[in-house]
């Protein structure tokens, strides 16, 4: 019994170890890539100063834009690269289309809307009031993209478009809200956020995000076995004994949850939700019980990957990181549309 | 496994689709049921399983009312084969099968080897296990209908729901599937398209109107008069001397009138 334990513990174990190595290089090369270079060795210094007292020596400058910013910059990047690759992975079981990712189907736009009425029109206000805000945002598009796929006749095109529809609808209210109750200065900074950008982010961005994409990580694996079961629809997985309703308003929730809060931090990024999971189902397959951790891992390694290139992309300039994940996405959702002209 | 159903019905849009439809599935048979296109087969089926929000009636699995049941207690009774459930997704035809054993696995727990020994048998009983690792959308129409017919294997119910299950196949594999269905030792309860293939069944239903309007052994029930009025058709009944069964030849009634 102990070694049957063993042998199925065992991938799972290497695995796990492997992906934790592969995310702590990425958050070290994260930290360490920027405007200004800092060398391996002071990063592992500042790390070991701040977890556990070392008392190295080093440049307190370095140590300041190492500690303040850098890492709950790259944390933060990480947690809402895995936050949007799962969206995606429950969406794309969920409505059972390829193409299905918060940015497409308006919740990220929601969102979105949700946040700035919460900013602009000074409703609750925080940290806590914007994602509140957004969490609202994000399931009225939701809801009303569906229903409106749904009204439209439920096919796979009818739902992209429905996401089209409520993207643009929701964008709209944004910018009302904005052009009537913003000042120009307070417009441009929203307007910036809105594209994805990560420079604001100080710890207590950490504290909101880390908790949040982990509690929607242990919802997506606990019931990676049920998203399986929806392969064939529904009615199928209802007749495999998974309990639909319950399933889907855990997963939405989930979905809703992770993304308006990684709207409220970061504005909305497109397109991580789409691709990530799509190349996984390459490497991993597209059982859930695999697919689930890798685009969570896959996920927060591309943001980390995408923050760090939207810094050094032109010198002296911060591109947006929503501009650069759009610019390996689109091409993505290109190849994932060819792909899916050829099975049908 | 004893099915029990008590004035069965279900409204749609102010449209009732199934009406009062009361019916005994006895363990152990293998129930046909027959009706012309429309006329409620699929909607009882999926009444029979449960899959139906807010139906009128009742529905009965071995006394104990179906409302009553977990979903997952039901699927570890009874599997259901709908008509053309399809997929997007990447699977490899053993990936599907393995679905089957989805009620009788906790949220976390891997499959295990007696799992995978089910698995197995249920992809050599439908003649797949040298597709195992073909992918879902490289399979043909009838191919599909095998991988469905196997995950459902692989859930080892007590009552086995097709829903014509013989559709997308060709001869052969209609033939063997038929007669895999009848070694079974499960009760089954499927639509049929085919009225020669309803008359090897223990009993058949027929349906009209999403009504249950007859309801016996096939001999008593498919008469050609009531073929004519439910089908249309008017048929002559033939004898195979091999063995004396009935076989149906169709023609079309404007052809006798
Ligand atoms: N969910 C539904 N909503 C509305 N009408 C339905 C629904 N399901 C079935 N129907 C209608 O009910 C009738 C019976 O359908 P069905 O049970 O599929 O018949 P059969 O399987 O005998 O061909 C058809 O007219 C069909 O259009
Ligand atoms: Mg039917």
């Amino acid at each position: 019994m102990t070694a049957l334990a063993a042998s199925y513990l065992r991938p799972v174990t290497l695995w796990g170890v492997a992906g934790a190595v592969t995310l702590t290089l990425a958050i070290l090369g994260g930290v360490a890539i920027g405007e200004t270079p800092l060398p391996f060795d002071t990063v592992l210094k500042v790390l070991a100063n701040h977890l556990w007292g070392a008392g190295h020596d080093v440049d307190a400058i370095d140590a300041g834009i190492l500690w303040s910013y850098r890492l709950p910059r790259t944390l933060v990047a990480a947690a809402c690269g895995a936050g949007l690759a799962l969206s995606g992975v429950v969406l794309q079981s969920l409505v059972r289309n390829a193409l299905a990712d918060p940015y497409l189907l308006g919740v990220s736009a929601g969102a979105g809307t949700g946040a700035v009425a919460v900013t602009v029109l000074g409703l609750g206000g925080g940290m806590i009031g914007m994602s509140a805000g957004a969490f609202a945002g994000a399931s009225l598009s939701f809801a009303i993209v569906v229903l409106l796929a749904r009204a439209a006749g439920g096919g796979s095109a009818q739902l992209v478009l429905a996401g089209i529809a409520g993207s643009q609808l929701f964008n709209a209210l944004t910018s009302f809200l904005i052009t009537k109750s913003a000042n120009a200065e307070q417009a441009r900074g929203i307007m910036y956020w809105l594209l994805g950008n990560l420079s604001g982010v100080r710890w207590p961005d950490v504290t909101l995000a880390i908790p949040v994409t982990l509690s929607g990580l242990v919802v997506c694996v606990w019931l990676a076995r049920a998203m399986d079961a929806f392969a064939f629809g529904a009615a199928s997985a209802a007749s495999l004994g998974i309990a639909v309703r319950r399933v889907q308003i855990a997963l939405i929730g989930a979905t809703t949850v992770m993304t308006a809060t990684m709207v409220s931090l970061v504005g909305s990024i497109g397109f991580v939700g789409l691709v990530i999971p799509h190349a996984m189902r390459f490497v991993v397959g597209a059982r859930h019980g695999r697919l689930v951790p890798a685009s969570a891992l896959a996920g927060a390694v591309f943001l980390i990957v995408a923050d760090v290139t939207s810094r050094i992309l032109i010198p002296g300039q911060v591109v947006p990181i929503g501009v650069v994940t759009a610019l390996v996405g689109a091409p993505g959702f290109a190849a994932i549309l060819i792909r899916n002209r050829r099975r049908a | 496994m004893k099915l029990h159903a008590h004035n069965l019905g279900w409204t749609t849009r102010g449209k009732t689709i199934v009406d009062d439809v009361t019916l005994d599935i006895l363990p152990g048979e293998t129930f046909g049921l027959v009706g012309p296109n429309g006329s409620g087969k699929s909607t009882l089926l999926r009444l029979l399983t449960g899959l139906l929000p807010r139906p009128a009636g009742r529905v009965h699995l071995e006394g104990v009312p179906l409302e009553s049941m977990s979903r997952r207690d039901i699927a570890q009774r009874i599997a259901f084969v709908e008509q053309m459930a399809d997929t997007s997704e990447a699977l490899r035809v053993r990936d599907a099968v393995e679905l089957g054993r989805t009620p009788w696995l906790s949220a976390l727990t891997p499959l295990g080897p007696e799992d995978r020994r089910i698995v197995t048998e249920a992809l050599e009983a439908t003649g797949l296990a040298h597709m195992a690792g073909h992918s879902w959308s490289t399979l043909s129409g009838g191919e599909r209908q095998r991988v469905h017919i196997a995950r459902a294997l692989a859930q080892r119910p007590r009552l086995l729901v097709l829903d014509e299950p013989t559709n997308h196949l060709d001869i052969h594999h209609q033939l063997s599937l038929l007669r895999l269905v009848s070694m079974l030792s499960v009760t089954v309860v499927m639509a049929l398209h085919d009225l020669n293939q309803a008359m090897g069944c223990d009993r058949v239903g027929v349906m009209e109107n999403g009504r249950l309007i007859a309801c016996g052994p096939p001999a008593e029930v498919l008469t050609p008069a009531r073929i004519a009025a439910i089908f249309r058709v008017h048929v002559t009944p033939l004898r195979d001397p091999d063995d004396n069964a009935t076989l149906f030849r169709f023609h079309c009634l404007e052809d006798h009138s």
